[in-house]
C-alpha cells in the first residue's frame, strides 16, 4: 500500500499522511482545511509529485459553477463560426472542452485533481458535484457523450472555511484539519525551504515567531508562509539572531499585515522587553 | 432504547457501537455512510493494527469539521479508557452484531432510519464480503477482521497496559493524544472573532436580480439567437445582488459594559462582511422604549414609529442585549417622566417590533444558563434568543429564515391587545 509521508520538499504530520492514505484506499475525496498558509495546496502538488501522477488543478472562484469543472460548451465560438463560415458547425463535440475534473476522469492514468478553495464558490456548488464525485462519471447532454473515469482520480479539496459546506458533501469526504505546526515540525518545514539556515538564527526566529503568535487579540496571526518569508528577509539583511529576542523585531511587516496587529505587537513587545 | 439500558438487559453492546453512541451523544453527526467507510478502511488494514492508527483513521472518516475534533477526542477517551483489554473483541463483536440483525433494535431511531435506507441485508452482505475478502488476502496475517481469536488490533503487539504505543518510535499513544484535547479552541460553541462572525452573517444573504441591465445573459442570448434563426439577439440582465436589509439594535452601557468588546466585533462584522443591501444600527439602553438612538451617547433620538414606517416586514431585525433588567423596567412606560400617559411600556415596544418584523432574533452575550431570569424569559417569548457564539449565530440564521412559531405569534398579539 502506498504511504504518503514527508518529502524533501514538503513536511506532513503523521496524521495527515494517514488521512491521505485512507482517502486513496477507500476512494473518497480528501477535504483539507486549516489556517491560511499551512500548506493545503502544496499537499496536492507534493502528493502528485511523490506518486508520479499528473496534477490537474481547478482554482475555484466566487463565480465558478460546478459544470465548468466537467466541461464547457463554447456556444459563442460556434455561433461565430456559423455566422462567419469557419469550419463545420454541425459537430458540437468540436466546441466541447473538458474542465479540470472532466480531464481528470478522461485521463488514461490516474490523476490527482486539486479543487482549490471550494468555499469561494456559491453555497450550492459542492452539492452540484455530489453525483459526479460519487459515480466518477458524467454525461454531456449536448452531444450525448458519457465521460467515465478510466482510473478513479485522487481528489484533493481545500477549504478556507469561508462558507460552511453542505452535510451531504461532507459525509462523502475524508477530512483533515491541518493544525498549526508545533515548533519541532515548524523547524523541519523551515529547513525544507531554507536548507542552509544557521541554527542560531532559526532558533531565535522561531522563538520570536511563537511569542508573536501568543499575543492575545491578533486579527491575523502570522502563518507558516509568512515565517518563511521573514526568515528569508532576516538572512538577506544578515540580522544578528540576538536582536530577535528583545523588543522591536525587524521586518515586522512581513509577519503582520494588519495595522492594529502591528501596533498591538509593538506594545506587547515593549512589555515583554521589560522582563 | 439507550446503550445503558441495552447493557442492563444483558445483551451487551459492542465497544465499537458504544463508541458511536458516545460520538453521537457529543453531537457529532456520524452517519451510516461514515460508518461503512470506516469498516471498509479497517477491513483494508489501514489502521495498521494499532489503536493509534484506529484513532487517526476513525477521526478522518467520522469527523468532518474541525469543531468536532474535541468532541471526538472526548468520546474516544471515554470509550477506550479502562476497557482497552476488550479491544480484541471489538471487531469480532461487530461481526457478531451484524450477523444478528435483531440487535439493531438497540439503535436509536435516527441511525436506524439511515441504515434502513441502505438496507440491512445489503449492509450485512457488504461487510461479510469484505470479511471474506480479507481472510483470503491476508491469510496467515493478523490484520483481517474476524472471529476466531485474530484481532485487527495488533495481536501480540499490544502494550502491557493494553495500548500499543505509536507506530514509529516516540509517538504518543492514542489515548494520550485524545486526552490532550489539542482541538479545544476549535469548538464552535465558544466565542468568536470578527471574521468568523461575518462569515456566519453572510449566510443570511439572499441573492436577487434587481436594478439596471448590466450583465450579458449568455444562456438567454443563445436561446433568443436560436429563436431568431441565428441572427444575434443580445439579452442583458441585472446582476445578482444581496437583497437583505438588516436593522441592528444594540444595548449599550450598564450591565452590557463587560460585553462591549464582543458586541463591537459583531457590529464591525455586520458592517464589513455582512454584505447587506442596507444595514441600519441604533442604540438603546436596557430596554427599547418608544425611541432608539443613532449614537451610543444617546443624543440623536429616532422614534420607533418612524423607524417602523421606513422599514417593512422584509427587513431582518436583530437585537443585541443581555435582556437583564429589573422587571419594572420592562413594564415601565418610558424613560421620560412627562410622556407617561402616551408612551407604551418596554414590553409593548418589543412586541410591536416583533410583530412588525417576522424575521427577527435576539442575540444575548450572556451564557444560556442565565436565561431563566424573569425578564429574559419574558423577552424570549417574543424573540428567538441565541448566544453570541458561532453556533448561536448559525442558529440565528436558521431561525430568521423560518417564519415565527404560532405560539410566539399569539404571545405577541396578546401583548399588543392588552390595554395598558
Amino acid at each position: 500500500m502506498s504511504q504518503f509521508s514527508s518529502s524533501e520538499r514538503y513536511i506532513v504530520s503523521e496524521e495527515l499522511g494517514k488521512a491521505v492514505d485512507v482517502a486513496i484506499a477507500i476512494g473518497r475525496p480528501l477535504l483539507i482545511k486549516g489556517e491560511p498558509g499551512t500548506g493545503k495546496t502544496l499537499l496536492a502538488v507534493d502528493l502528485a509529485r511523490q506518486l508520479g501522477k499528473p496534477l490537474i488543478r481547478w482554482q475555484v472562484k466566487s463565480t465558478t459553477k460546478a459544470v465548468e469543472g466537467l466541461y464547457q460548451y463554447d456556444t459563442v465560438k460556434r455561433l461565430h463560426d456559423s455566422r462567419f463560415g469557419d469550419g463545420d458547425v454541425g459537430d458540437i463535440a468540436k466546441y466541447i472542452e473538458l474542465g479540470p475534473l472532466g480531464r481528470g476522469f478522461a485521463h488514461d492514468e490516474q490523476a490527482v485533481v486539486l479543487i482549490d478553495e471550494i468555499d469561494k464558490a456559491d453555497l450550492e456548488f459542492p452539492n452540484d458535484l455530489l453525483h459526479e464525485l460519487d459515480a466518477m462519471s458524467f454525461s454531456i447532454p449536448e452531444t450525448g457523450a458519457v465521460i467515465d473515469a478510466k482510473r478513479r482520480p485522487i481528489v484533493v479539496i481545500t477549504s478556507n472555511n469561508e462558507k460552511e459546506l453542505p452535510d451531504a458533501f461532507l459525509r462523502r469526504c475524508v477530512f483533515h484539519w491541518i493544525s498549526f505546526p508545533e515548533r519541532e515540525l515548524m523547524a523541519q518545514i523551515v529547513a525544507v525551504h531554507h536548507p542552509e539556515v544557521e541554527t542560531q538564527l532559526l532558533a531565535s526566529a522561531l522563538e520570536a515567531f511563537y511569542r508573536l503568535r501568543r499575543i492575545d487579540g491578533l486579527r491575523k496571526p502570522p502563518s507558516t508562509s509568512e515565517l518563511i518569508d521573514w526568515i528569508a528577509a532576516l538572512r538577506h539583511a544578515d540580522i544578528d539572531p540576538a536582536k530577535l529576542l528583545g523588543a522591536g523585531l525587524p521586518f515586522l511587516g512581513v509577519l503582520l499585515k494588519k495595522e492594529q496587529d502591528l501596533s498591538l505587537a509593538e506594545r506587547g513587545g515593549a512589555r515583554g522587553g521589560r522582563h | 432504547m439507550t446503550a445503558a439500558a441495552a447493557i442492563g438487559s444483558g445483551r451487551g453492546i459492542p465497544l465499537f457501537l458504544d463508541f458511536f453512541y458516545k460520538l453521537r451523544a457529543r453531537g457529532l453527526k456520524v452517519s451510516a455512510h461514515n460508518w461503512l467507510a470506516l469498516l471498509d478502511a479497517i477491513a483494508r488494514g489501514l489502521h495498521g493494527s494499532t489503536l493509534d492508527g484506529f484513532y487517526t483513521v476513525a477521526r478522518c472518516i467520522l469527523v468532518n469539521d474541525e469543531g468536532d475534533y474535541d468532541g471526538f477526542d472526548l468520546a474516544f477517551a471515554e470509550t477506550f479508557r479502562g476497557v482497552v483489554a476488550d479491544l480484541e473483541h471489538m471487531v469480532s463483536q461487530l461481526d457478531e452484531w451484524l450477523r444478528d440483525p435483531k440487535q439493531l433494535m438497540h439503535l436509536d431511531p435516527a441511525m436506524l432510519e439511515q441504515l434502513e435506507q441502505i438496507g440491512l441485508e445489503e449492509l450485512r452482505r457488504q461487510l461479510l464480503e469484505r470479511l471474506a475478502e480479507q481472510k483470503e488476502r491476508h491469510e496467515g496475517g493478523n490484520r483481517w477482521v474476524g472471529t476466531g481469536g485474530t484481532s485487527p488490533f495488533g495481536q501480540g503487539g499490544m502494550h502491557p497496559s493494553g495500548v500499543r504505543m505509536g507506530g514509529r518510535g516516540g509517538g504518543r499513544s492514542a489515548l494520550a493524544v485524545a486526552d490532550a484535547r489539542r482541538f479545544r479552541e476549535l469548538r464552535k460553541d465558544l466565542v468568536i472573532d470578527t471574521r468568523q462572525m461575518g462569515m456566519a452573517l453572510r449566510r443570511l444573504r439572499r441573492l436577487e436580480r434587481k436594478g439596471g441591465l448590466e450583465e450579458l445573459d449568455i444562456d438567454g442570448t443563445v436561446d433568443e439567437t436560436a429563436r431568431n434563426c441565428g441572427d444575434l439577439e443580445i439579452v442583458m440582465r441585472p446582476p445578482r445582488k444581496n437583497d437583505v436589509r438588516m436593522l441592528l439594535l444594540l444595548d449599550v452601557g450598564g450591565s452590557m459594559d463587560p460585553h462591549a468588546e464582543l458586541v463591537s466585533r459583531l457590529f464591525s462584522a455586520a458592517h464589513q462582511h455582512g454584505g447587506f443591501k442596507e444595514l441600519e444600527s441604533y442604540y438603546f439602553h436596557n430596554c427599547v422604549y418608544s425611541r432608539v438612538y443613532e449614537d451610543a451617547a444617546f443624543t440623536k433620538p429616532v422614534t420607533i414609529d418612524s423607524l417602523l414606517r421606513r422599514t417593512d416586514s422584509n427587513w431582518y431585525l436583530v437585537l443585541v442585549g443581555d435582556a437583564w433588567m429589573h422587571p419594572g423596567e420592562l413594564m415601565m412606560t418610558s424613560s421620560s417622566f412627562w410622556s407617561l400617559e402616551a408612551a407604551p411600556s418596554g414590553l409593548r415596544c418589543l412586541a410591536k417590533l416583533a410583530d412588525h418584523f417576522p424575521k427577527s432574533a435576539w442575540i444575548n452575550p450572556e451564557p444560556p444558563r442565565l436565561w431563566e431570569a424573569p425578564t429574559i424569559s419574558e423577552i424570549r417569548r417574543l424573540f428567538e434568543m441565541v448566544p453570541l457564539t458561532l453556533d448561536g449565530l448559525g442558529d440565528l440564521v436558521e431561525n430568521m429564515r423560518t417564519p415565527p412559531r404560532p405560539v410566539r405569534r399569539s404571545q405577541i398579539a396578546k401583548i399588543l391587545r392588552d390595554r395598558e
